[in-house]
C-alpha cells in the first residue's frame, strides 16, 4: 500500500496537479479517459527531441543509432512490464488502432492475403465472433466490420444487473463456430474486472482466438499477458501515464508472424518488386512508415515510473480509492450507480446516474468546483442502453488520486440535485 | 453572477422543467397532418443526446405548430422549449430571424449581446457561449427545426 506521504510525493511528480480550475485546486477524476503525465515522461520526450532526434532503423549515423536505441529500449521496457517478449510488442497509434489491426488482419486473411500460413485465420459464413455487452466501441465496431466483411455472425455475452458478465450461457454463446472471443479485461464504465482465465479456457476449448482489451487493466493492475494466455491484447500509452499517439498491440509471437498486416509501405518489407513485396517478421511487419519515436521514449519512461512505484502498490491504492468512491456515491441521495460493489474485483472507475439531472449538467456543476469527471456514454452505448441510460457521469482514478480528491468530489456531488432544485 | 449561474439562469431551469412543445410526435402515427410537414432527428454524438423536432404548417392560416421529443441535458431541453415558443409565436420568418441571431450569439465566446426583441427567452442562453462544450447542446434543437421547416416548405411547394 502507498502511504499518504508516498501519494503526496507521487503527486509532486505531476505538474498539472498543481494547477487550479476556476479558482479551486484541480481534482482530476478523469484518468480513465486519459491519465496525467509525470515530469519524467514529459522530460523523456523533450530529451529525445533535444538530443537524439533522428530516423530509426534507417541510416548509419550516430544519431540514428541512438534514436533506434531509444525506440527499441522503449519496446523492451513495455514488453517486460506486461510479461511479453520484445517481438510480441507492436507499436500502434493507440489501442483502437491495435484492435483494428487484428480485426482487419483477419479480414485480410479471409480475403486470401497472407499465403498458406494465414489460412488458420480464415473466417466466414457459418463462423461467429463473440464480444461482450460491456465493450468500449473500440472493441466492438472493428468486430462488427469484420462480421460484415466476412459474413461471420457477431454474438455477445450479456451483462447482469450488477455489472458482471452473465456467463450462464458461455458454453452456448462461445461454441465450435466461434473464431474470435474479444473482451475487455476491465470495464471503463462499470469498473468490473472480468474473469480472463475462465473466458480464455472456453475459447481454447473451441479453438477461438482471444483478443483482450487491456486499456483499463495495464495502467491499474499488475498484468502478465503471457500468464493470462491471451492471443492478442491492446492498450494505450496515454492511459498509463504515457504520451498520446502511442499504443500497443500484443500478440503471441507465432501469431504475429503470420497475421497479414493491414498498414503496408516503408520499413515493413524485406524485398519489393513492381508486383509484390515480402514482409518482415513481427513486430516490424506491422510498423509501416515513420514511427512515433519520441512517444515511445515517453512511454518507456511511464512504465519505468509505474514499475518503480510497484504495480501491486498501485493496484492496492486504487482499490482503496475505488472503495471510497463506490461507498461514497452510494450514500448520496438520488444517485444510482451502475457496476459492482466495492467488495467485487474492480478498478476505480465508477459511473452513476443522478436522478432528474442529466450527466452533462452534473459534470458542469462539478467542474465549477474544479472537479474533472467524464460525462456521456464513455464510448459504450450498448452498455448504457442495457441499464436504461443514455449517459452517465464517471469518476475514475489513477495512482495520484487521493482520499481528499474523493471527499471533495462527493461533497460537490451531494450539491448537484439541490442546485437544480430536484429532490 | 458566477459563470455557472449565468449558464443556468432561472429561465433556463424553468424551461428545462416545463418543456414547451415536448409532446407526442405525429411522424408515423397515421394521424392526419398538414401536407406542409417536416421532421428532423438530430444527435449529439459526444453524449448520445437526441431530439426529434416536427414542424407542421397549417396550409390555410400559415400557422406553425412545433412538436418535439428527445432526451438531453437541461440546456438542450430548455433550448427546445424556448425555440418552440418563439417559432409558434412569430412563425417561420420570426424563427429564421431568431435562429440567425441565436447562432451568432452561441458562437460569440461570451462576448455577444443578446437582442431580446428577436430572441425572447433565448436571450438567457448568452451564458452558454462561454462554455464551448455546451454550445452544441443549445443548438441541437435549432438545427432540427431549421431542417424540419425546410422540409415542410419543400413539401408544400413553397419556395420562399
Ligand atoms: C476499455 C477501453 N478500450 C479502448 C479504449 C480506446 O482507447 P484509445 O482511444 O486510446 O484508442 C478505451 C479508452 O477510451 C477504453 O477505456
Amino acid at each position: 500500500m502507498l502511504s499518504a506521504a508516498e501519494v503526496q510525493r507521487i503527486r509532486n511528480d505531476f505538474p498539472i496537479l498543481a494547477r487550479e480550475v476556476g479558482g479551486s485546486p484541480l481534482v482530476y477524476l478523469d484518468s480513465g479517459a486519459t491519465a496525467q503525465k509525470p515530469q519524467c515522461v514529459i522530460d523523456a520526450e523533450l530529451d529525445f527531441y533535444a538530443h537524439r532526434n533522428s530516423a530509426v532503423h534507417r541510416g548509419a549515423h550516430s544519431l540514428a543509432v541512438e534514436a533506434t536505441d531509444a525506440f527499441e529500449s522503449g519496446r523492451t521496457a513495455v514488453a517486460d512490464f506486461v510479461g511479453a517478449g520484445i517481438r510480441e510488442i507492436v507499436w500502434t497509434k493507440n489501442a483502437t488502432e491495435a484492435l483494428n489491426v487484428v480485426a482487419l488482419g483477419l479480414a485480410h486473411a479471409a480475403a486470401g492475403l497472407g499465403g498458406p500460413e494465414a489460412q488458420r485465420y480464415r473466417i466466414g459464413p457459418g463462423d461467429s465472433i463473440v464480444v461482450t455487452e460491456m465493450e468500449h466501441h473500440a472493441n466492438l465496431i472493428p468486430w462488427q466490420q469484420l462480421a460484415r466483411l466476412t459474413g461471420a455472425r457477431l454474438r455477445h455475452l450479456p451483462l447482469t444487473d450488477d455489472g458482471h458478465l452473465e456467463l450462464g450461457d458461455l458454453e452456448e454463446i462461445v461454441d465450435t463456430t466461434t473464431k474470435v472471443l474479444a473482451f475487455t479485461h476491465a470495464s471503463n464504465v462499470l469498473g468490473t474486472i472480468n474473469p480472463v482465465e475462465r473466458l480464455v479456457a472456453r475459447a481454447r476449448e473451441v479453438g477461438a482466438l482471444t483478443v483482450l482489451d487491456a486499456c483499463q487493466s495495464v495502467p491499474h493492475l499488475p498484468v502478465d499477458l503471457a500468464a493470462l494466455d491471451v492471443d492478442f491484447a491492446a492498450f494505450s500509452g496515454h492511459k498509463m501515464l504515457g504520451p498520446t499517439g502511442i499504443g500497443v498491440l500484443y500478440g503471441r509471437a507465432e501469431l504475429l508472424d503470420t497475421l497479414p498486416p493491414v498498414l503496408t509501405g516503408g520499413s515493413m518489407i524485406t524485398t519489393v518488386d513492381m508486383e509484390s513485396a515480402e514482409f518482415m517478421p513481427a513486430p516490424q511487419r506491422f510498423e509501416a512508415g515513420t514511427q512515433p519515436v519520441a512517444q515511445v521514449a515517453g512511454l518507456g519512461a511511464a512504465v519505468g515510473y509505474l514499475s518503480e512505484t510497484g504495480m501491486a502498490d498501485v493496484a492496492a491504492h486504487e482499490a482503496e480509492i475505488a472503495g471510497i468512491l463506490v461507498e461514497g456515491i452510494d450514500r448520496v441521495p438520488g444517485v444510482r450507480r451502475i457496476g459492482p460493489d466495492a467488495s467485487a474485483a474492480r478498478i476505480a472507475s465508477v459511473a452513476f446516474d443522478v436522478e432528474g439531472v442529466h450527466a452533462h449538467d452534473v459534470g458542469q456543476v462539478l467542474d465549477d468546483a474544479g472537479i474533472a469527471v467524464r460525462v456521456g456514454h464513455h464510448c459504450a452505448q450498448p452498455l448504457h442502453r442495457r441499464y436504461g441510460l443514455t449517459a452517465t457521469t464517471r469518476a475514475s482514478a489513477s495512482v495520484y488520486t487521493t482520499a481528499e480528491d474523493c471527499e471533495r468530489f462527493l461533497t460537490a456531488l451531494a450539491g448537484v440535485r439541490p442546485f437544480f432544485g430536484v429532490s | 453572477m458566477s459563470d455557472l449561474q449565468q449558464l443556468y439562469q432561472q429561465v433556463i431551469l424553468d424551461h428545462a422543467k416545463q418543456r414547451y412543445g415536448n409532446r407526442p410526435l405525429l411522424g408515423g402515427t397515421g394521424i392526419d397532418r398538414s401536407p406542409q410537414f417536416g421532421s428532423s432527428h438530430q444527435v449529439n454524438p459526444t453524449c448520445g443526446d437526441e431530439i426529434t423536432v416536427e414542424a407542421e404548417i397549417d396550409p390555410g392560416t400559415g400557422a406553425l405548430t412545433v412538436r418535439w421529443d428527445g432526451q438531453g441535458c437541461s440546456i438542450s431541453m430548455a433550448s427546445a422549449s424556448v425555440l418552440t415558443e418563439i417559432a409558434e409565436d412569430t412563425g417561420p420568418e420570426g424563427f429564421a430571424a431568431a435562429e440567425a441571431a441565436f447562432h451568432t450569439l452561441m458562437h460569440s465566446r461570451g462576448q455577444g449581446e443578446a437582442d431580446e426583441d428577436v430572441l425572447g427567452d433565448a436571450a438567457a442562453f448568452q451564458g452558454v457561449s462561454k462554455f464551448p462544450a455546451r454550445i452544441k447542446c443549445a443548438l441541437l434543437s435549432w438545427m432540427a427545426l431549421k431542417d424540419a421547416l425546410a422540409q415542410a416548405h419543400a413539401a408544400g411547394g413553397d419556395h420562399a
